[in-house]
């Protein structure tokens, strides 16, 4: 067994501690920074729900181990609203009524916000595509899709 | 679910890494870790060392050279997926990469990790097959080429030695009139393969199939390469009764075994189906250019 010291950036701030070195970075995320809005779903790599940006591309944070981040940016659901303002697609799911349960939501979010960056101005198809590594439950994704249209439609006006 | 414990290394080199393989016996190598850290967490590997090669960015690579398009071993799906050499000359590769796992999955696996894992329900080893590749290992004593034909061995088992890291994945690089593609069924994404068919073809100046590879995904122990079936479309017309009956004859390869993905025999028939698929598919692209 082994224990390593890491340090890296979450959200913008710089984090460090020791890990064990089977600590999955979901865990580090919730138990150590106490950012709980990145949620643990199925456990076994298909729901999504813990997405996490690594380096600004979405990753399941149940599938890698704390200690492999060392020295790279990560962001949380936590990182998305900026100055009490809230991300277009944060409000695009608001406006849109792209959740029921919410456990899906952070993952989901953080995988659209993701897509919107590479693609601004994506298709429907191209969205169910992107999503598709993320699982819901209650809604059928009709309204997850309009939230990130409408979350595209916001972020071209700005 | 936690995985038991392990020291965790991270080499600087590959010969580092091939030194610290060589010292454990119980390791494992860690790359995208999209199969390995899942089977850590149900307990069905426990390496006592990972080493961790996500650092060795010189094993990123997708280039042509010498006749082969080389591909590093550390190259992730979604690369793969975004290079326009891939999607221009490579459209079985393209195909391929695509139905892997789900998008967010294919931001860290990698495409070495799919051939070493060997898991016959992964969907690059068909691929491999068709395409006639070849894999290049490293151990201590150098580098080793292996033909795709000759590294599956078994389910979860690859001719690699404990010793030796899978590093470069090497396809016979494009020729013109030369295409492939590849059909997959799913239940949703994200699952494995309820089979699937990977087809590369080259047709002569008269049209004719000048060479045909099939490799067929999750119906049987290890991918199939459907020998009889590319036989059979030797400087052959890609016609109808042809297609049909390499298809059939691809299926007849198949050994499957019925599961919670369907019957042996309803399996059976979709090779066949798959099969004609993506032979249409393979001439259109390699009539008509590229699609």
């Amino acid at each position: 067994m082994s224990t390593h010291h890491i340090s890296l950036t979450v959200n913008g701030a710089p984090a460090e501690a020791d890990v064990e070195a089977r600590m999955l970075l979901v865990h580090f995320i919730r138990e150590h920074l106490n950012l709980t809005g990145t949620h643990i779903g199925c456990d076994t790599t298909s729901c999504g729900a813990c997405t996490v940006h690594l380096n600004g591309k979405p990753v399941k944070s149940c599938t890698l181990f704390a200690v492999q981040v060392d020295g790279t940016e990560v962001r949380t659901v936590e990182g998305l609203a900026q100055n009490g303002n809230l991300h277009p697609i944060q409000e695009g799911f608001h406006q849109e009524h792209g959740l029921q349960c919410g456990y899906c939501t952070p993952g989901m979010m953080m995988t659209a916000a993701a897509l919107l960056e590479q693609n601004p101005n994506p298709s429907e198809e191209e969205i169910r595509w992107g999503i598709s590594g993320n699982l819901c439950r209650c809604t059928g994704y009709v309204n997850i899709v309009k939230a990130v249209q409408y979350a595209a439609g916001k972020m071209q006006e700005a | 679910m936690i995985p038991p414990t392990f020291d965790y290394v991270v080499p600087k080199s590959l010969t580092e890494a091939v030194s610290l393989l060589s010292e454990n016996g119980e390791a494992k190598i860690l790359a995208g870790g999209q199969s390995l850290i899942p089977m850590m967490r149900f307990r069905l590997a426990s390496p006592a060392v990972l080493i961790d090669i996500n650092r060795l960015t010189d094993l990123e690579y997708i280039r042509e050279a010498d006749g082969w398009l080389k591909i590093g071993a550390l190259t992730r799906e979604a690369d793969l997926d975004a290079s326009q050499l891939v999607h221009d000359r490579y459209p079985l590769l393209a195909d391929t990469t695509r139905v892997v796992a789900d998008p967010l999955v294919r931001n860290l696996s990698t495409i070495g990790g799919n051939l070493a894992h060997a898991d016959p329900a992964n969907d690059h080893p068909a691929t491999m097959l068709a395409y006639g590749a070849e894999i290049v290992a490293t151990g201590p004593d150098g580098e080793r080429v292996i033909p795709a034909n000759d590294f599956f061995l078994g389910p979860f088992e690859s001719a690699l030695a404990p010793n030796e890291i899978l590093t470069e994945i090497r396809i016979p690089a494009y020729q013109p009139k030369s295409a492939g593609a590849y059909f997959k069924l799913e239940r949703k994404v994200g699952d494995f393969a309820t089979a699937a068919v990977a087809v590369q073809i080259r047709l002569d100046g008269s049209g004719n199939c000048a060479a045909a590879g099939i490799g067929l995904t999750n119906v049987g122990f290890t991918p199939i390469k459907a020998i009889a079936a590319e036989d059979a479309l030797d400087g052959k017309p890609l016609n109808d009764a042809n297609i049909k009956a390499a298809s059939r004859l691809a299926s007849q390869a198949a050994e499957p075994e019925s599961d919670q993905r369907g019957p042996a025999g309803y399996k059976r028939a979709l090779v066949k189906t798959l099969t004609g698929r993506a032979l249409r598919k393979a001439l259109e692209r390699a009539e008509g250019g590229l699609s």
